[in-house]
């Protein structure tokens, strides 16, 4: 049976990467009706962007506070200005569509001014076993877990236990009324996409020693992100940190014991099931129909 | 489109079509396979326009679709089927999958929707990756034969082009006569607003699973056609960017607008081609150009044409208005 709690360990360490992923898209999706897919290469992208840092003689944590600061720059404040204001009002799919663009032009940007090759990657924790109830767990998994953990508590903390989350809260579920009650509307979507902008680095920081740094690894976790989101609950956040967890357990289960030829197959299954009997998701609440 | 003469219309439509006729003759084997490639992804692309700008209904799953189309047609003419044949099983076994992944869109709407196709779009790469028995698996289908139309054999580029040219020419029409049929009326009523097509008595079950079931049979169609195209396939370019790419096409040409799709893929397919002498930036240069655009106009080229007309239109009625007020107060 170690097998199998090794698989529950591992699954859950991917797990909560993709949960960190998925609540930055519910995030984007709640203030503002975006549905990024770019969200992948958002998270490919601050890896690089460290890597350069890197290179240019800074040292690993310097690397990594830059590789942040120039994420929640690029993929918050000028993905927010440049993209989506321009384009929130037309309605989703125009926007959805030019997400798409941005990803393409993010990944062949990553491949013609950094490298084609996958570059490995620093971890920040450091590698090796440690032994839980007589199990050898990789401390590169207990590290993932803790670091992920420790984010989402943190922003749970902030939505639901401050004036300002309550404020974001406010924005994302009836801007119209927040907006009478005084709640500064536009600053809150800008914070949610410095949020997210946020948590796809961080995402970027655990998961990029693990799958090394490539300019195509953004299109695997994008799915991924996108199938937790919906399976856990489109409009929660809680829902996408359970999404995550589970996809990241059914994917490294499914790998064990269906097929590794369609270990990808498993997710989307459960994805589709779910969407037809419970279109709000896991833990979501019914989205009320407009017409 | 109404602001031009109809006269003025036909010409500019005899004259692109004379164009696509002879302009290819001297062109070289490259530039008649991207034309031809232009040609399959414009059914293609046209396919996914009925679903989504006329009908309403978001599919990501095209590119399943084109790909169903080509495995079939690859397997039967490797197995000595004529390629008519084997577009026809093409178009049957599309409607047939079509008609089936419509029913997601009976329950759930919009992004639920887009899910969903997408998650059978990733499933479909994965049988065609691993069943190696009927698809080759990674190894794909090799020498895949062109086929003899009247005798006339296609396996030089030129001839292929007008195969793939005259295919358009049918679907075209086809389209066109549809999207002006009552049918064509109905997928827009779905569009536009659901509740109130079905109080009119429009059967909105059976045409939300037409549109998707005929938008993906003409999704079969350019697959049957891109197999002899490119004469081998592999499962790489079935996966789900050529989904995306597909969308985009439909919504950069402009959804909803008939010559959308044909704007869209001449973007998609033969952009590229021209910024290639910008070497490793062309994809990039792309990819921003379509930001661009949308944030420019998000309903697509065609939405700009459109603007301009109804623009130009208002002014010209608010012209004779005037004209006729100080006419009136002249009289007075």
């Amino acid at each position: 049976m170690s097998g199998l709690f090794d698989l529950l360990v591992a699954g859950l360490a991917t797990g909560a990467i993709y949960a960190l992923v998925a609540v930055g898209f519910t995030l984007l999706w709640q203030t503002s009706q975006t549905i990024n897919f770019a969200q992948g290469e958002f998270v490919m992208l601050p890896a690089f962007l460290m890597l350069a840092a890197m290179h240019a003689g800074a040292p690993f944590w310097l690397a990594i506070v830059l590789g942040m600061l120039l994420s929640m720059i690029l993929l918050g404040l000028a993905f927010k200005m440049l993209l989506v204001d321009p384009m929130m009002r037309h309605g989703v799919l125009p926007l959805a569509i030019a997400t798409m663009a941005l990803a393409i032009g993010i990944k062949e940007a990553v491949k013609q001014f950094f490298s084609a090759e996958a570059s490995p990657f620093p971890s920040i924790v450091p590698t090796g076993d440690i032994s839980i109830l007589g199990h050898a767990v990789s401390l590169q998994s207990i590290g993932v877990l803790v670091v992920a953990i420790l984010a989402v508590l943190g922003l749970t903390t902030l939505l639901n236990r401050t004036s300002l989350g309550h404020q974001m809260q406010a924005a994302a579920q009836n801007p119209t009324v927040a907006r009478i009650i005084g709640v500064p509307v536009e600053r809150m979507i800008l914070l949610t996409f410095l949020i997210n902008a946020f948590l796809v680095a961080l995402a970027s920081l655990l998961i990029t020693p693990i799958y090394l740094a490539k300019f195509s690894s953004g299109e695997v976790l994008g799915q991924a992100a996108f199938i937790a989101a919906i399976v856990g609950g489109f409009n929660q956040v809680r829902g996408a940190i359970a999404g995550g967890l589970l996809i990241g357990v059914l994917d490294n289960l499914a790998a064990a014991y269906v097929s590794t030829q369609y270990r990808a197959a498993v997710p989307l299954i459960f994805l589709i099931a779910v969407i037809l009997f419970r279109p709000q998701g896991l833990l979501g609440r019914a989205e009320e129909r407009t017409v | 489109m109404s602001g031009f003469g109809k006269p003025l219309k036909i010409a500019l439509g005899l004259l692109v079509i004379a164009g696509l006729i002879v302009v290819p003759m001297n062109f070289n084997r490259y530039g008649l396979f991207i034309l031809s490639q232009w040609a399959v992804m414009t059914i293609a692309a046209m396919g996914l326009n009925l679903t989504l700008g006329y009908a309403g209904q978001v599919s990501l799953a095209q590119g399943a679709f084109v790909g169903i189309g080509a495995y079939a047609a690859a397997i039967m003419t490797t197995h000595g089927w004529p390629l008519p044949a084997a577009i026809l099983v093409a178009i049957v076994l599309s409607f047939a999958v079509g008609w089936v992944l419509g029913y997601p869109a009976l329950r759930v709407q919009h992004h639920y929707l887009a899910f969903v196709t997408l998650a059978f779009s990733t499933l479909a790469f994965l049988v065609f990756r691993n069943e190696s028995w009927l698809t080759g698996g990674i190894y794909g289908i090799s020498n895949i034969p062109r086929p003899h139309f009247f005798g006339i054999p296609t396996n030089k580029p030129l001839p292929f082009y007008y195969v793939c040219l005259g295919s358009l020419a049918i679907v075209s029409l086809a389209v066109w006569w549809l999207i002006r049929s009552p049918w064509g009326r109905a997928f827009m009523a779905l569009r536009e607003n659901p509740l109130r097509a079905q109080s009119l008595g429009i059967d909105t079950r059976r045409y939300t699973l037409m549109a998707f079931a005929i938008g993906s049979a003409l999704g079969g169609v350019a697959g049957a056609l891109y197999a002899p195209l490119t004469q081998y396939i592999d499962p790489v370019p079935f996966n789900l960017s050529l989904s995306l790419d597909l969308l985009m096409m439909v919504i950069v040409g402009g959804a909803g607008f008939y010559f959308g799709p044909f704007l869209g893929a001449m973007i998609a397919v033969l952009l590229p081609e021209w910024l290639r002498f910008t070497e490793g930036y062309y994809l990039m240069l792309y990819a921003v150009a379509v930001m661009l655009l949308l944030i420019w106009s998000p309903t697509g080229i065609l939405g700009i044409l459109d603007r301009y007309l109804a623009a130009r239109r208002t002014k010209a009625a608010s012209a004779l208005r005037a004209v006729a007020k100080s006419r009136l107060e002249a009289a007075q």
